[in-house]
């Protein structure tokens, strides 16, 4: 048939799978929404409050289904207001379309009323992206945007498509879905020689990343843990791959971590790195790390291994085939005397920790997941309340826990909570902070609109806790701009958005309100008072590695 | 540190020289020399890239370039069994007392005078680098005007080539 390049778009988002997206109108998408508009049975679009709600909202998708994500802005602002959430998906290898409009192909390279050059721009923080000039080239190029970004290790792709090839016509036929890319798959050799150093070791430690979620490899992970007897930490992109309460599994270790974890992987004299990059957050002091063990690192990105890190033994390969031929050829074995070494510090963490009966982050957490379904989708922002979640929350399937890792991005968590939600049609829980809810928080129009079902907790303690707690241990109590102390009124807030909203000061009024929240089907705000001296434990000094960890405030002041 | 020179066969596309060239840029892969031109195939350009650096940013420099979707061959080449060639145009002071010396140091390292005024001579230069630089040196106290390099090219001894498929 001869269609429109708009139409071609429609057509080949739906013939890739495609059925909803995110997106923001202007100038030059005008023709792609004209055709949204009569596709509109066919493709849901999601309309956000701002473009970066928008590419969140992809990411946020994505990262709860392993489906690829798609966002669709206009050129100039449109198309830069998205650069912070594919930096967000790149940095986190989560697989998303960008589909920008541009000026004509005849007023490119003229400074024109919102152009931008949206290729050159996003170039450092894509997997690839393209710009289509003749629509000819248009549905293939699509199709490759969507096969480039999920093959191997996940990644955003953008295209960028000037107005006229939306216009122009030219002949289109649906083609079956091309598979990705195949795999690398690690060589019986390597597996061979990484059995053996498993065989041989008496503390082994698997460290797993966010490559075990999207490489879907969690069984594998676990049964190759239960053969060998070892203990499971991960880094914060990890975490939910393994059930939290499985015996093996540790938590999070790393900067943040839990002591058990971190400490355990430090004695270890073996680590099985498992989809991981080594991130600084994750190691700590890179000269220190782990001196007492040999790395056998598994990672499906040949350039991960060596770059953060050298590995002892590099397996390039799928990390769910490569776990499950190592497990055959691993022998079962116990190691009792590490399992205890393991308990005896899991003990000193456990009795680190101060039960208390006021609103605290730790209790707020408890009162989410006791109440929250295991399918729930737990979203974070970025800084405290983030740490305090990954640390705490009993994640028990992959693919609830969604945060920012990699960049880092506060703002993050009302699109992709908003995506996570409409993906899976899971209640979906946002925890976030007063400094990272007010970045994006337009998009609780977006909430409401759509009538998600959303509980946003914000452990609001009027600072930007996460750097105040670095200028309390290392700046001398030097609270350059971290002190906000606005005047928001969140209740009014939500009100004013057209969602509901409380306040709560006390561990029962929360609980009360969650409950309540969550039973609800629409979005509701929880504005909880958090003391703004409650510090992000255990965490190493710039520089330090886990020997220095603090794991007590006192011993910091 | 030593030094290394990479043949990359990348699609023959608009903007491929700079999503190799930022890609050097953002991991910090510093660059001697970068060529680039058209090959046999419409389909492929070939870059060569000389540049200095330890195992570790060799191997890095390689495996992230391997990642780039236009980048569909890449191999690093053996010093000993490639033919490396840079061109050099340079333009020296021409005066009556220096005339003879220069002329001298042309014929020597088998330059060429491609351009002759009387106060400027601009000569022509093919070798490896290090012949290249050895003639600046020479021309140097002459007075150098202006000059500028190509950057090297090179291509493997005998029937190897980058595309194994050609032959």
């Amino acid at each position: 048939m001869n269609i429109s390049g708009a139409k071609i778009i429609m057509e080949t988002l739906i013939e890739q799978g495609c059925d909803t997206v995110f997106g923001y109108p202007g100038g030059q998408v005008i023709n792609i929404f004209d055709e949204l508009y009569q596709y509109s049975d066919r493709i849901n679009h999601i309309l956000t409050a701002h473009e970066q709600g928008a590419a969140h909202a992809a990411d946020g998708y994505a990262r709860a289904t392993g489906k690829v994500g798609v966002v669709i802005a206009t050129s100039g602002p449109g198309a830069t207001n998205l650069v912070t959430g594919i930096a967000t998906a790149y940095l986190d290898s989560v697989p998303m379309v960008a589909i920008t409009g541009n000026v004509p192909c005849s007023l490119l390279g003229r400074d024109s009323f919102q152009e931008v050059d949206i290729i050159g721009v996003t170039m450092p923080v894509t997997k690839h992206n393209f710009i289509v000039k003749d629509v000819e080239s248009l549905a293939d190029t699509l199709r490759l945007a969507f096969k480039i970004a999920k093959s191997g290790r996940p990644g955003p792709v953008l295209v960028d498509i000037p107005k006229d090839v939306q216009i122009n016509k030219c002949d289109f036929t649906n083609k079956p879905i091309e598979e990705p890319y195949p795999l690398l798959k690690a060589s019986d050799n390597k597996l061979m020689l990484a059995a053996e150093l498993i065989n041989s070791a008496k503390k082994p430690y698997i460290y797993c990343g966010g490559g075990t979620i999207s490489g879907d490899a969690s069984a594998e992970l676990i049964a190759l843990a239960e053969k060998i007897d070892s203990p499971i930490g991960c880094s914060m992109m990890g975490l939910s791959a393994v059930p939290d309460d499985h015996p093996k599994f540790l938590g999070m270790k790393g900067m943040h971590g839990h002591y058990a974890s971190s400490m355990s992987e430090n004695e270890a004299d073996l680590i099985i790195a498992a989809g991981v990059r080594f991130s600084d957050r994750a190691t700590g002091n890179k000269e220190k790390f782990a001196k007492n063990a040999k790395i056998i690192h598994i990672d499906i990105d040949k350039a991960e291994l060596n770059k953060n890190i050298p590995a002892y033994l590099g397996i390039v390969g799928d990390i769910k085939d490569s776990l499950a031929r190592l497990c055959d050829m691993v022998e079962q074995k116990k190691l009792p005397e590490w399992s205890e070494r393991i308990e005896e510090l899991k003990k000193i963490e456990n009795n680190a920790i101060k039960p208390s009966k006021a609103l605290t982050p730790y209790n707020i957490i408890d009162i989410i997941s006791s109440v929250a379904d295991d399918n729930a989708v737990v979203v974070t922002d970025v800084g405290q309340h983030q740490m305090w979640t990954a640390q705490r929350y009993p994640f028990k399937k992959p693919r609830t826990f969604l945060s920012s890792g990699g960049l880092g991005t506060m703002g993050f968590g009302m699109g992709a909570a908003i995506g996570a939600n409409i993906a899976t049609n899971e209640k979906t829980v946002l925890v976030t902070g007063d400094g990272s809810f007010g970045m994006n928080l337009n998009e609780l129009a977006t909430a409401v609109s759509f009538n998600i079902p959303m509980v946003i907790v914000i452990m609001n303690n009027g600072v930007l806790g996460m750097v105040r707690q670095w200028q309390t241990l290392f700046f001398n109590k030097h609270y350059s701009n971290t002190t906000l102390n606005r005047k928001t009124d969140f209740v009014k807030l939500a009100e004013a958005f057209g969602a509901s909203g409380c306040r709560c000061e006390s561990i029962e009024a929360f609980e009360e309100a969650f409950k309540a929240a969550y039973a609800s089907n629409s979005p509701v705000v929880i504005d909880c008072a958090v003391d703004c001296n409650e510090f992000v434990l255990p965490m190493p000094p710039p520089g330090g590695s886990i020997d220095d960890i603090i794991t007590e405030l006192k011993e910091a002041e | 540190m030593e030094r290394f020179i990479i043949a990359i066969l990348v699609s023959n596309l608009a903007g491929v020289l700079t999503r190799v060239s930022s890609m050097f840029t953002r991991r910090g892969f510093n660059i001697d020399s970068l060529t680039v031109g058209e090959t046999e195939s419409q389909e492929f350009s070939r870059i060569t890239i000389a540049f200095r650096g330890d195992t570790y940013i060799k191997e890095q420099l390689i495996k992230q370039l391997a990642k780039l979707h236009d980048v569909k061959e890449i191999e690093i080449l053996d010093k000993h069994e490639t033919v490396i060639r840079e061109l050099l145009l340079i333009k020296v002071k021409n005066t009556s007392e220096t005339r003879q010396d220069i002329l001298a140091a042309v014929d020597i390292f088998r330059s060429k005078i491609v351009d002759y005024s009387t106060d400027a001579l601009c000569c022509e230069l093919t070798g490896e680098s290090s012949k290249i630089e050895a003639f600046i040196e020479l021309l140097k106290p002459f007075g150098i005007l202006e000059m500028c390099r190509t950057g090297i090219v090179a291509l493997e001894r005998g029937s190897n080539c980058l595309k194994s498929e050609q032959l």
